[in-house]
């Protein structure tokens, strides 16, 4: 009788201590509370540090005059602009590097990494050793090669070296005409617009007129006529208002034109080498990934070697190299935060000028933290939209 | 007997034929790999051409015309700047390197003191090697002195102050020291915090949960840049007055959780990977939390992931050449450092310290990313789908 009572209890669990889920919230607690006190005397430091400093807090310091001057900037800006103004500027000069680094290094990235797949024995070998050396040392002596090691041994202006275009290259950097729009320019940049517009249009035409009937249609020379052609027309009827300002050699420098500076061009330089030799890598898994089935099996169908590149292997192999792509393009963004090492007035440069001068330490910190967290999340947002667009459509 | 005359039956077996000449040797290689079709022989033409224009260049400026010894930059210079070359004359400034050879690899060390930094790196080689090489016994031990006890001897003979070696402060420090000392304890501190970051990660409890995530999440969205920074900056505001903290030590934390974050995401990869049959097997066999992690999860996640672990291991390496930005002189710092020597410049000494800079990092990164394949080999069980 005793032991059927025994029966019915609740099945013992053990001691308290050994339940799993006490275990847990007790841990949780102990975290939340270390975590709250460190929290806690941290902030009690800085207060009492920033208040011995003398030392002001808030994001008020924006407003004031900057007082340093930036050596190049995409929007106006003087000495007597703003802090915030300032970092805007570094936060532009980053976007561009990084734009123009990510396009540069995704062409040389393809290219080798289809060099190292590629049937040719010598191909393959110079893309494995291009891979294989900027893979291994770090992107801030890639940096301080170019600058340093490249560019700033260059002749100097009066001993430029010409260039196809009117272009120059000396120590202080690339010069090359600038394009100077006269009136009436608006009506190529209306025109090539429509093109792009007309171009998609047709594009989306000749492929459900494919689905519906079969019949190709030449959509990659069509697109090409309406985007190069319609500017060029409305260029000719406007009356040629395009004008180019070539630089001009005078006695100790050249004049005109527009510079790029030695800071940028090798910041930029060494991001697309460097960041390239990653994407090969990529590349490569990405179209190994395929299988050989695939490649046959469109061969089997009388597909072109061509064709079969383009419509079997690199859908396939996109949907591989996209996600990896993505971080590569993240850590180039990030990458350029090495101009500070050089002089290129990017974000981290600009918001530790303004650092170093109001001391803010903490502001300028969670600026530069939350604008870069932010440019991540958007690269990461685009690119997600793009992977989910290339994504496997199943039925 | 008509049998006889109408089959024959060989006796004796024929000897194997060499290979048709057209698919083995030397011309057969080259016609499938270099000339297999109009567009492969353009390709190589313009392989040579590339070859014949940039190595004869590189083999001339590294070898043929470098300076190997000298003095100062006269050496180095060519007439018109005031050395001893003729005009025209570019070649390497191995010269620069060889002078200054003892502070790339131990910075502004003393000089009478320099036999610390080279015990200390003759100890770490000597641990090292056993360490992998697989066949060597007594791994546990070696483990133990190579993780535990060599940190301390290495700390306090480099550092000194005590047992009658005089004190070398860390802003003394410098080169390959540097670089190897913050990689050293990067990986050391890096790994074991991103599997406890990767298990935060991946565990049940919201609050450990929503914490790793924050933390990893942020530290891989800002540049390594910020992190240092953010320690080199803010570290001392979170102190109370009059307590410090070392340069050298602010970067190690910072270049630490940097890698830390990084390295949680691919032993995150690895945790993943493992079939929830395993975790569920552990279970049943009566395995508390620590030990089915201890003995079955993770020696199968970490072995899918020795790749991502070295290539880690790899970009901190790399990394802890940004410790320059807050003022500390790592190998590329203190070569970088030289070139406003007013003794050494010319125009090729820029060139000359970098790449031997580079062919110092690229060494340790060839050698780690070889080495991992081989790990990878030789751990391969076969059973991979």
């Amino acid at each position: 009788m005793a032991s059927q009572e025994v029966l019915r209890e609740e099945p013992s669990r053990g001691s308290f201590i050994n339940d799993p889920k006490v275990r847990g919230i007790f841990f949780q607690a102990l975290v939340v509370v270390v975590l709250v006190a460190g929290v806690w005397w941290i902030a009690h430091n800085v207060i009492d540090n920033l208040t011995r400093l003398h030392i002001a807090s808030g994001f008020g310091f924006l407003k004031g005059r900057a007082g340093f001057d930036i050596s190049e900037s995409a929007i106006a800006y003087s000495s007597d602009s703003t802090y915030g103004r300032a970092i805007l500027v570094g936060l532009l000069n980053t976007v561009i590097v990084a734009v123009v680094g990510i396009i540069t290094a995704t062409i040389i990235g393809f290219i080798i990494g289809i060099g190292r797949l590629s049937q040719n024995w010598l191909i393959r070998k110079i893309c494995t050793v291009y891979v294989e050396v900027f893979r291994n040392i770090p992107p801030l002596l890639v940096i301080f090669f170019w600058y340093s090691g490249v560019l700033a041994v260059l002749p100097a202006p009066r001993d430029s070296i010409n260039l196809p275009f009117g272009s120059f290259l000396n120590q202080r950097g690339f010069y090359f005409p600038r394009a100077v729009w006269g009136d009436g320019s608006w009506l190529i940049f209306v025109a090539l617009l429509v093109g792009i517009a007309m171009a998609w249009f047709v594009a989306r035409k000749a492929r459900q007129r494919q689905m519906a009937t079969g019949q190709q249609f030449p959509v990659l020379w069509t697109a090409l006529a309406l985007i190069v052609g319609l500017p060029l027309l409305a260029y000719a009827l406007s009356g040629f208002p395009l004008t180019f300002d070539y630089p001009k050699q005078s006695t100790f420098n050249l004049t005109g034109g527009f510079q790029v500076r030695p800071e940028f061009l090798s910041l930029y330089l060494a991001l697309s080498c460097y960041t390239a030799a990653f994407i090969a890598e990529i590349v490569r898994a990405g179209i190994r990934g395929v299988s050989r089935g695939q490649t046959e099996a469109a061969g089997a169908l009388g597909l072109r070697p061509g064709s079969i590149l383009r419509l079997v292997v690199v859908p396939q192999a996109m949907r591989i190299v996209i996600p990896p792509l993505t971080s590569q393009y993240l850590n180039l963004t990030k990458n350029s935060s090495l101009a500070i090492a050089i002089g290129y007035p990017d974000l981290t440069a600009t918001a530790g000028t303004v650092l170093n001068q109001t001391g803010q330490a903490v502001e300028g910190v969670v600026i530069m933290m939350v604008i870069y967290l932010a440019i991540s999340l958007l690269t990461s947002l685009v690119m997600n939209w793009f992977n989910a667009k290339m994504a496997l459509v199943e039925r | 007997m008509q049998e006889h005359d109408m089959s024959w039956v060989r006796t004796e077996m024929v000897l194997a034929q060499p290979a048709p000449a057209g698919v083995t040797g030397f011309r057969a290689w080259v016609r499938k790999n270099l000339i297999a079709s109009a567009g492969d022989t353009i390709l190589t033409i313009v392989g040579i051409a590339l070859v014949a224009m940039i190595l004869p260049q590189i083999i001339n400026w590294a070898f043929i015309n470098a300076v190997w010894t000298g003095p100062d930059r006269t050496v180095c210079a060519t007439v018109a700047q005031g050395g001893v070359q003729p005009d025209g004359w570019t070649g390497a400034c191995w010269a620069f390197v060889n002078a200054k050879f003892g502070q790339f690899m131990v910075g502004r060390y003393p000089i009478e003191e320099r036999w610390r930094p080279i015990l200390v790196a003759i100890l770490f080689v000597a641990l090292l090697v056993p360490m992998l090489i697989p066949k060597v016994p007594r791994k546990g031990l070696n483990a133990i002195l190579l993780f535990f006890v060599l940190p301390i001897v290495a700390f306090i003979l480099l550092v000194g102050g005590m047992f009658g070696l005089p004190h070398v402060e860390t802003s003394l420090w410098g080169g390959l020291l540097v670089t190897l000392s913050l990689s050293f304890v990067g990986i050391a501190v890096s790994l074991p915090l991103g599997i406890v970051l990767a298990l935060g990660r991946r565990s049940k409890m919201p609050i450990i949960k929503t914490l790793c995530v924050v933390f990893i999440e942020t530290v891989r969205g800002i540049p390594l840049i910020t992190v240092l920074f953010f320690a080199s900056v803010m570290l001392p505001l979170f102190l109370p007055e009059g307590v410090s903290f070392d340069k050298f030590l602010r970067a190690l934390i910072g270049v630490s959780l940097f890698a830390a974050a990084y390295m949680a995401e691919v032993v995150r990869g690895g945790l993943q990977a493992i079939p929830k049959g395993q975790y569920e097997g552990a279970d049943s066999l009566g395995l508390g939390y620590w030990q089915k992690m201890y003995f079955i999860v993770m020696p199968q996640a970490l072995k899918l992931v020795i790749p991502g672990i070295v290539n880690t291991f790899i970009g901190m390496f790399k990394d802890t050449s940004l410790v320059i930005i807050i003022s500390m002189f790592d190998l590329l710092g203190i070569v970088k450092q030289n070139f406003s020597d007013p003794n050494w410049a010319t125009a090729q000494t820029a060139r000359s310290g970098l790449i031997f800079a580079a062919f110092v990092f690229w060494l340790f990164c060839f050698g780690m990313s070889r080495y991992s394949m081989y790990t990878e080999r030789r751990l391969d069980t076969g059973h991979k789908r």
